[in-house]
């Protein structure tokens, strides 16, 4: 959770990322922050996500991203 | 002869009444609908007065929108689309430069609208449908019109923070469009899936062909934009057989893996534009799609939406640019270095002439002056040409190659920005002492260096908000202790580069 919320505060400082679950509906994160979240997410986490997974409920809330990320890991 | 791009729109809705012309997610207008819809809005927007005079219409991306810039032009004016998600200062700043006779908004722009602090006259397009139209007044309007009558005028980004407005007649966009429906080979059979933003020019194309062709145009929610997949499919389920994108979004696309599991068949002509095409992910695309046409185009807003082209018809390795090829039908570019002809190997900047350029900045005459000059080589009779800043060659086989900018504008994600504008924002920042902007074009970050310790990230990307669209964020931020200068008192760049690529 911590390493997560590193990334996204990097990324984007200025969004109040804790307790949104609008995060892609409300137009908070653009394309380019998609692009960058997941080559990080990939990276830190050492993960493959692949374009079946790069969809707006996984990205919507820090929780849907961390869910994401622990089913990744399992597999 | 066409004089006015309406007559595309009239000579097609008698053609194909019923025929969808343009769709959003939920809503779609056929060619008699949006002629009705444009007639009623010009009907009303008569009531002005006025010719030649600029229309801001900040609405929603949807069918209706593009009746309302039809309506300005039956009003015998021309219309701005203004992007309702840039930050309040930034609109208030064009409709400053403006000064539109009217603000047309839609309900979904209205609270935004009125919290702009904007004193001009609004008036909300649900309100004015359904009105009388006024038959005799439009037909006054065009028996008075020349094709050297502007059409729209779209804003760009400033160097020195002010966004200058691109003034285009319609003889360019009919230019343009009798070039690209025969070149393409463009028939109502078209779906277009359209991404472009309506405030950029890009998206000029696609709804012009409509309305000349009887194409038909998808516009895909914006939202799509960011998950490959979703936007593939929605590609499939629309049937688009037609896109014209920005490489940054068919690269998500390639990039992500999609094309191996949602490659759909309709799809089969492909253009990019608004920025250079890396070719590596261009082969991905081309590997899935071995039939279809691709073509590589390019062009500034100032010379309305393109002024050269390349159909791919070779191979390309990875490491190879894709060529801008050969100009358009109907258009001249030559390449200068000083006031001469560049060499046949020598590179220069590209330069254009022809039907194709604005009429300059709107309220900018200064740097109208700096970019639309007198032809260096015609010293006989008065001839603008239009230099780009874009450094330019010819490769060996007689084709354009894009080389790189001679100044501090940047492609970021297809936008078109100075930096500069970056810049002046972030200078403007009380805590901020001062702070200076490069493009890595390898990671496509803008990298800030600024120099006020006091300044958070958070509390400089906050502050931005206010200031400049989302797009022009820097991705990258470096506190420095003082801001290298060079030997002439310029911030030194190359220093700053240095810093970059050693970091950490």
């Amino acid at each position: 959770m911590d390493e997560l919320m590193a990334i996204l505060t990097e990324l984007r400082p200025d969004v109040e990322f804790e307790g949104n679950t609008e995060l892609i509906d409300a137009g908070e994160l653009d394309s380019f922050d998609i692009v960058s979240l997941v080559g990080e997410l990939c990276d830190t986490f050492d993960i493959e996500i692949g374009a079946e997974e790069i969809v707006p409920e996984n990205f919507n809330s820090v929780e849907a991203m961390l869910a994401l990320v622990e089913r990744l890991q399992e597999d | 002869m066409i004089r006015n791009i309406l007559e595309y729109l009239e000579e097609t809705t008698k053609q194909m009444p019923g025929k969808n012309a343009f769709c959003g997610k939920d809503s779609a207008l056929t060619f008699l609908e949006l002629q009705q819809k444009a007639k009623e809005i010009g009907s009303f927007l008569v009531g002005y007065k006025k010719r030649n005079t600029p229309i801001a219409v900040m609405m929603e991306k949807t069918p209706m929108c593009i009746a309302a810039f039809l309506g300005c032009v039956y009003s015998g004016n021309f219309y701005t689309p203004i992007d309702s998600t840039m930050p309040k200062e930034r609109i208030l700043s064009i409709l400053d430069t403006l000064q539109p006779e009217v603000l047309l908004i839609d309900e979904k722009s209205k609270k935004l609208a009125n919290n702009l602090g904007y004193t001009g006259e609004m008036a909300v397009v649900e309100e004015i449908l359904g009105c009388d139209i006024q038959e005799d007044a439009l037909a006054n309007i065009r028996k008075t019109f020349i094709d050297a009558d502007p059409l729209y005028a779209v804003f760009t980004s400033g160097s020195t923070g002010v966004p200058k407005g691109v003034v285009i007649p319609h003889h360019a966009t009919i230019n343009l469009i009798e070039w690209y429906t025969e070149t393409f080979s463009i028939t109502e059979k078209e779906i277009i899936g359209n991404q472009a933003p309506f405030y950029f020019d890009s998206s000029v194309k696609d709804i012009y062909v409509v309305l000349k062709t009887g194409a038909t145009m998808e516009i895909i929610p914006k939202q799509l934009g960011s998950f490959p997949i979703k936007l593939m499919e929605y590609v499939a389920e629309r049937q688009i057989n037609y896109v014209d994108w920005v490489p940054s979004s068919l690269c998500m696309v390639a990039n992500s893996g999609t094309l191996e599991l949602c490659a759909p068949e309709c799809l089969q002509k492909i253009m990019f534009v608004g920025e250079v095409m890396p070719t590596k992910q261009f082969n991905m695309w081309k590997a899935k799609y071995p039939n279809a046409m691709f073509a590589n185009i390019y062009g500034p807003t100032e010379a309305t939406v393109d002024c050269t082209y390349y159909i791919v018809d070779r191979e390309f390795a990875d490491d190879e640019p894709l060529p801008i090829g050969y100009p358009c039908e109907n258009t001249d570019i030559f390449i200068l270095n000083g006031d001469r002809l560049a060499e046949a190997d020598e590179s220069g900047e590209l330069c254009i002439r022809g039907r194709c350029l604005a009429f300059g900045y709107y309220n900018n005459p200064e740097k109208t002056e700096e970019a639309f000059i007198q032809n260096p080589l015609n010293p006989h009779y008065p001839e603008k040409i239009y230099k780009t800043g874009d450094i330019a060659k010819y490769n060996e086989y007689g084709e354009i190659i894009f080389m790189a900018r001679k100044d501090h504008q940047i492609k970021h994600m297809g936008h078109r920005i100075e930096l500069g504008e970056i810049e002046t924002a972030v200078n403007s920042i009380d805590l901020v002492e001062t702070g200076a902007c490069i493009y890595d074009e390898e990671s496509q970050r803008i990298v800030l260096f600024y120099c006020g310790a006091e300044a958070t990230q958070a509390y400089i990307l906050k502050k931005l908000r206010d200031k400049v669209p989302k797009y022009m964020f820097p991705n990258v931020m470096m506190l420095l202790e003082e801001m290298p200068h060079s030997l002439n008192g310029k911030i030194d760049r190359l220093v700053l580069k240095e810093y970059y690529e050693n970091r950490e």
